[in-house]
């Protein structure tokens, strides 16, 4: 007679890989890596099944830390690479991971159309504030008055709210995370997964090289006092007014996802080739 | 023969029927289209030589330009050379003929050509022209006729006076004085099966052919009109097309997608190619099969988006950051359009690497009957990683260092061979590597399988024997193949090449097609000579090579070549040797 052999349900650690992160002791990246890992032990899909796809930056080294295929590609390009592998594999699980300068600065059309072209997949921005990669130059997220060594004295410019433009371009999931909430966020990552569509996910997540002050971050973000809403109207005025510390899933919204038809029909290329014949 | 006149008057129409009129009668045609800058109502001019045999180039003047008004039509002089055995037909209510054209000395004719459309019942002064320009072509006026309906798609009431305006345009080239040359007659031998389509649709057709079924582009001229035939063909096979943001975003996606095991393909034209450039270079490293086709346009930045121009070869070869092998094809024909594109899909997905295809303008948006092309080889194959579920079994090595430089890619959804794709330097297993001996075994890995893939005879196409030989690429070729036909009968013989594989430069086979040549001349449609300095960097030419090169929008024709041939030909005559 046959046993009946469950296979026993994947853990977080049976998504990370066994290399060792570049980044410095301390980084939040660390803690979005294992929430990560927890979301996708959430959602318990076989890690060949999932797609990591980055661009270029300190955060956008996660794909080869876990034990999904990755692609880490060129900077800013993440989105676009990870919306031709989505729509022309719509079985796999497609999660993009990548920082403020990758995403907002070189990659801010992408995100802007990424949110608006509403693929079904998972975008995790881990925002610093900073370019760390290149050791410590403003990022679209920077305080305009944050002095460096290419902006003595500051940008003078202000800071760019990615979650009020990701509602304002259609995004259909918007949620803040915290590194110094790994559980908390890794529930947020599976929901967005979860989610259909476009989903974004912005986790603060500080730089303690370049951005030391952002140690203080764990006493000021808290859980957003209001529930997360299906209008974005409503979402955006709220963002309008909250000062970037409120944590949560802000808008669950239901637009239908980019609609992929690979493989729905299949005339031969020869049937087509009839419409040249004289 | 030209039909010209303003945007709107319908002179694409006219030529389109025309050639296909051209082809009920068994006829080959080609048909160039040629246009001003404005969006609409520019001046515009459909470009139509006929004959018994394929056309693939343009001859070197008109025998007709045929305005439906004049407007701007000076602009044409260059592109329309007439001569004193041209017919010049205008309306005779649409003012004075432009100096420039009559400076020609062709004979001018002016008829009430919108009048008679008029008269006509409502009828499209473009179809008198249609009954007007075929007639003097010999085509007869059957087929003109039968194109007309096939092509009809309203009512059968509006069908009646376009008809009438047609056989009117017909009596109308039958009331003019002077000989009317002899009706066109459809050779004996012709093979059964013949296509029609424009360039930009023979490599769309190509790329479905070698298994393309993801696109991602970005609009742009002269290429848009590959990506509209390609969207709803994509869809019927089980495919689909992508209107990207932008083209790093379009070259990207289909980096993406084809990681995911779907081979992918690109259009654009040199605009769109410099921003992909890092996106190619990522697909060097990488190792994703990739294919760009370019329909080049005259350049440099927006340059002249509507006009042809062979200006991108070095750009193609040698453009990208890095040591970046790269495939580079460049078809040269209408039909080759199509065989060139299949071929690349095929190789791309052969070698995990980039191909870059180089159409232009003039085959791109140009129509052409042709013979029913070869049927299709076998799609692409890439070499794919086996699923492995042993636990004990060895890292899977994504790039590792195989004899043939190429690797196994094990497809996204495959268990037991996750890897990361990277743009970084790595080693074999794919871990992002500083090294120098990573670096080395890597770059020489994407180097090698390029060099040491067995290409076939398809490099190039070779023709003849003659110790002058003529190197040349693209739709140049057409021209020149002519050119060197006309040098034949004038008593001097050349030995043609047409490079297909531009990269990796085939410097065993250059060398044996060049075996006894004294002399080469490189002839291209650019400004610098590329294809002249690319071979010079990478090849020794025998002899003392020479250039003969003309930037777009004009073609080269066939009697400017063959003049220049056989002045080149005599320049390098054998000395003979005196004690």
């Amino acid at each position: 007679m046959n046993d009946m052999v469950l296979p026993a349900p994947l853990r977080a650690a049976d998504y990370k890989s066994d290399y060792k992160p570049i980044w410095c002791p301390g980084c939040g990246d660390y803690t979005v890596l294992s929430s990560l890992t927890k979301a996708l032990a959430i959602i318990q899909r076989p890690p060949h099944e999932v797609a990591v796809v980055s661009g270029i930056g300190c955060s956008s080294r996660i794909p080869a830390y876990t034990t999904c295929y990755g692609f880490h590609g060129v900077h800013g390009r993440s989105l676009a690479a990870a919306t031709g592998l989505k729509v022309a594999r719509p079985d796999l699980t497609v999660v993009v991971t990548g920082g403020d300068g990758d995403g907002y600065s070189i990659g801010g059309n992408h995100f802007m159309h990424a949110c608006r072209r509403n693929v079904d997949m998972t975008y995790i921005v881990m925002d610093n504030h900073v370019y760390g990669m290149t050791k410590g130059q403003a990022s679209p997220t920077t305080e305009p008055d944050w002095d460096n060594k290419l902006s003595p004295g500051g940008t003078g410019i202000r800071a760019f709210n990615p979650l009020v433009i990701a509602l304002a371009a259609g995004a259909n999931f918007v949620a803040r995370g915290f590194s110094g909430d790994p559980n908390g966020t890794a529930a947020i990552i599976a929901q967005a997964i979860r989610h259909p569509g476009f989903s974004f996910v912005e986790i603060l997540s500080p730089c303690v090289t370049f951005r030391p002050e952002q140690k203080h971050w764990k006493e000021v973000v808290r859980p957003a006092p209001v529930a997360a809403t299906d209008d974005p109207a409503l979402a955006a005025r709220r963002l309008m007014t909250d000062d970037g510390f409120n944590l949560g899933v802000l808008h669950a919204g239901s637009r239908n996802p980019y609609p992929t038809r690979m493989g729905q029909t299949a005339t031969r290329v020869a049937d087509l080739e009839s419409e040249f014949e004289l | 023969m030209a039909i010209a006149g303003s945007g709107g008057a319908g002179v694409m129409t006219a030529g389109t029927l025309l050639l296909d009129a051209a082809a009920r009668a068994g006829l080959y045609g080609l048909m160039v289209r040629t246009s001003g800058p404005q969006i609409r109502g520019g001046e515009a001019a459909a470009l139509l030589r006929l004959g018994p045999q394929p056309v693939v180039t343009l001859d070197d003047g008109f025998d007709l330009l045929l305005a439906i008004d004049w407007q701007n039509l000076h602009r044409f002089a260059d592109e329309i050379p007439l001569s004193q055995g041209s017919l010049l037909v205008g309306d005779v209510d649409a003012g004075e003929a432009p100096a420039a054209l009559l400076r020609s000395g062709a004979r001018l004719h002016a008829l009430a050509l919108k009048k008679a459309a008029k008269a006509a019942g409502g009828a499209w002064v473009n179809m008198i022209a249609l009954g007007l320009a075929g007639t003097l072509a010999g085509v007869p006026a059957a087929a003109l006729e039968a194109a007309l309906r096939a092509s009809w798609k309203r009512g059968e009431e509006s069908l009646a006076p376009n008809l009438a305006a047609l056989l009117q345009g017909v009596e109308m080239a039958n009331g003019l004085p002077g000989e009317r040359p002899p009706p066109l007659l459809p050779r004996a031998d012709a093979p059964a099966g013949r296509w029609m389509l424009s360039g930009n649709e023979a490599a769309g057709c190509g790329a479905l052919r070698g298994g393309v079924r993801f696109v991602a582009a970005y609009p742009i001229t002269p290429a848009t009109e590959l990506l509209e035939w390609m969207a709803p063909a994509l869809a019927r096979v089980g495919g689909t097309l992508l209107q990207a943001e932008d083209e790093l975003a379009s070259v990207n996606m289909i980096i993406g997608a084809s990681y995911g095991g779907v081979p992918s393909l690109t259009a654009t034209a040199g605009p769109g190619l410099a921003l992909m450039t890092e996106g190619i270079g990522l697909a060097v490293t990488a190792e994703v099969p990739i294919v760009v086709v370019d329909v080049m346009r005259g350049g440099p930045s927006t340059g002249i988006p509507a006009k042809s121009e062979q200006s991108d070869l070095s750009f193609a070869v040698d453009g990208l950051h890095g040591d970046a092998p790269r495939l580079v094809l460049a078809p040269n024909s209408i039909a080759d359009c199509l065989t060139a594109t299949e071929w690349a899909v095929q190789l791309a997905e052969a070698l995990q690497a980039p191909a870059i295809v180089l159409s232009d303008q003039f085959m791109g948006q140009s129509r052409a009957v042709i013979d029913r092309p070869p049927a299709a080889a076998e799609a692409a194959h890439r070499l794919t990683a086996p699923a492995r579920s042993a636990p004990d079994a060895p890292a899977y090595q994504r790039y590792l260092d195989t004899p043939s430089g190429v690797s196994p890619m094990a497809v996204p959804g495959t268990p037991g061979n996750v890897y990361t794709a990277d743009g970084l330097e790595h080693t074999e297993r794919g871990i992002p590597s500083s090294q120098a001996s990573d670096h080395r075994k890597q770059l020489d890995k994407r180097l090698r399988k390029l060099e040491q893939h067995d290409y076939g005879p398809r490099w190039a196409d070779v023709e003849g024997d003659a110790d002058l030989a003529i190197i040349t690429f693209g739709s140049t070729t057409g021209a020149v193949r002519e050119a060197v036909a006309r040098a034949a009968v004038q008593g001097v013989a050349l030995r043609l090449l047409s490079l297909r594989l531009l990269a990796p430069l085939r410097t065993d086979a250059l060398d044996q097609a060049l075996q006894g040549v004294r002399q080469v001349l490189v002839v291209e449609q650019n400004h610098g000579g590329q294809l002249l300095r690319y071979l010079r960097s990478r090849f020794d030419l025998p002899g003392r090579a020479s250039g003969l090169h003309r930037p777009g929008p004009l073609p080269l024709r066939p009697g400017e070549l063959c003049t220049a041939f056989v002045d080149w030909a005599a320049a390098h005559a054998p000395q003979e040797i005196t004690a």
